[in-house]
């Protein structure tokens, strides 16, 4: 079987329709993750020994499944429950949840790299609680794990293809259907795989760029 | 009522599948490791660059994508290969992409002073490598590989895809013909994270047992 150059532009209006729901699947995903590992690391902290605990062994047990496994369970267990999910907000809560439980280290390690000295210092000045956190440790902390949440954020791009196992319309289930209608398979799937690449390419230059302004290089 | 042992057996005969997938994928991974992670660090350039495009590329492009290329596309150029042969080789190209680069940073981050003593020993650069530099890199890559490893069997879950009978696609059968969502995706939960919390041990083990007697020599 040859390449067909035709038979690429036939099937690229469709490939990009599946890009767009790729992307978009990436950035809602992205936000949940960011928050999800905020409360996660925060839970973790929790003075109360019991919420600390069992946060934990919940993040690791989301960390040591996978995403395919806890896709099909939102997916198919949660209606049964009734919970009805559209199959693009299920695969956003499951890449946000297992993401979560990623960017949770993130934040934790960020968190734990402040001084001593600033929690001194917000105490010393009386500040509450909250405000220890959002007006110190936060903007001090943040900064530096910019490169590693985006590193996160990178690989679950490259995860989003899982979500066509729940019949979610991205770029891979795109481009499946479209192998499947005119049984070529070559140009569907090398095209998904070069677009990956080239978008993860991207992606390393602007990672490189945001560890160079953010400083602190991990190794 | 539904009896539920003779779906418990399916699940575990998948169980089978994934755990031979886990080793067989691992063991690729650990091989593709070691010879694109030494690759990057040789001496000629022709090789460095081989061996960064294969990692740039395994770890661009995502391993779902990886292995409907593997199981499509492959036939398509002349080469036949199983599901099981087609998930094996792309669980261990892509892991093995993302280990290289542990093995070389654990290499890199070995002093240069024992280089120096190498040669003064008047080792050959083998040797050197052999005798000197690996037995201390490979301590300082157990804990990552550990990580890799658990990817790795979390990575199986996809090939249930290409249609290889493991646990979750044992599962998806037992959902069809049971109707029941909540018993196998439960039960495939729970044994990948049993699976995991097993790597995450036997590592631990290994890595003690590999760091015994040298207290006071690894700072």
């Amino acid at each position: 079987m040859e390449w067909d150059w035709n038979f690429v532009w036939q099937i690229m209006p469709t490939l990009i329709e599946g890009v767009k729901i790729t992307i978009l699947a990436t950035l809602l995903g992205s936000m949940l993750a960011a928050v999800v590992g905020l409360g996660i690391a925060l839970g973790r902290r929790s003075p109360n020994r019991i919420v600390a605990r069992s946060i934990g062994f919940v993040a690791e047990f989301i960390r040591g499944t996978p995403l395919l496994v806890q896709l099909y369970f939102i997916f198919y267990v949660l209606p049964d429950i009734g919970i009805l999910l559209s199959p693009l907000v299920a695969g956003v809560i499951g890449l946000g949840l297992h993401y979560g439980t990623y960017t949770a280290e993130v934040y934790r390690a960020g968190i734990d790299n402040v001084p001593r000295g600033q929690w001194e210092a917000a105490k010393a000045c009386n500040l509450s609680a909250r405000q220890t956190w959002t007006r110190i440790i936060m903007p001090q902390a943040i900064p530096p794990m910019i490169p590693a949440l985006a590193n996160y954020f990178i690989a679950m791009f490259k995860e989003t293809p899982l979500l066509s196992a729940i019949t979610v319309l991205e770029l891979m289930n795109q481009a499946k259907s479209v192998a499947n209608t005119y049984y070529r398979y070559i140009e569907p799937i090398t095209l998904v795989g070069a677009f990956f690449l080239a978008i993860s390419l991207v992606a390393v230059v602007l990672l490189r760029w945001l560890e160079h302004r953010y400083g602190r290089v991990e190794r | 009522m539904i009896d539920w042992s003779g779906y418990l057996s399916l699940i575990l005969q998948g169980a089978v599948v994934t755990v031979q997938l886990t080793v067989m994928g691992s063991a690729l991974a650990l091989v593709m490791a070691f010879l694109a992670g030494l690759g990057r660090l040789s001496r000629f350039a022709a090789l460095r660059w081989l061996a960064t495009a294969y990692i740039e590329f395994f770890r661009g492009t995502s391993i779902f994508v990886q292995l409907f290329f593997a199981y499509f596309v492959l036939p398509f150029a002349g080469v036949s290969l199983t599901p099981l042969q087609a998930g094996v080789l792309a669980l261990g190209l892509n892991v093995g992409a993302y280990a290289a680069e542990v093995v070389r940073g654990a290499i890199q981050s070995i002093g240069k002073e024992q280089y120096e003593a190498c040669i003064a020993l008047n080792l050959s650069r083998w040797q050197c490598m052999r005798r000197i530099i690996i037995p201390q890199a490979l301590l300082v890559m157990l804990p990552t590989f550990g990580n890799n490893a658990i990817e790795l069997l979390k990575a199986t879950s996809v090939v249930s895809l290409i249609s290889l009978a493991d646990m979750t696609f044992q599962a998806n059968i037992v959902r069809s013909q049971t109707g029941n969502t909540l018993f196998p995706f439960t039960t495939i939960l729970i044994l990948y994270f049993v699976f995991a919390m097993i790597i995450t041990f036997s590592m631990r083990a290994l890595e003690r047992r590999m760091a015994r007697g040298l207290d006071g020599v690894r700072n």
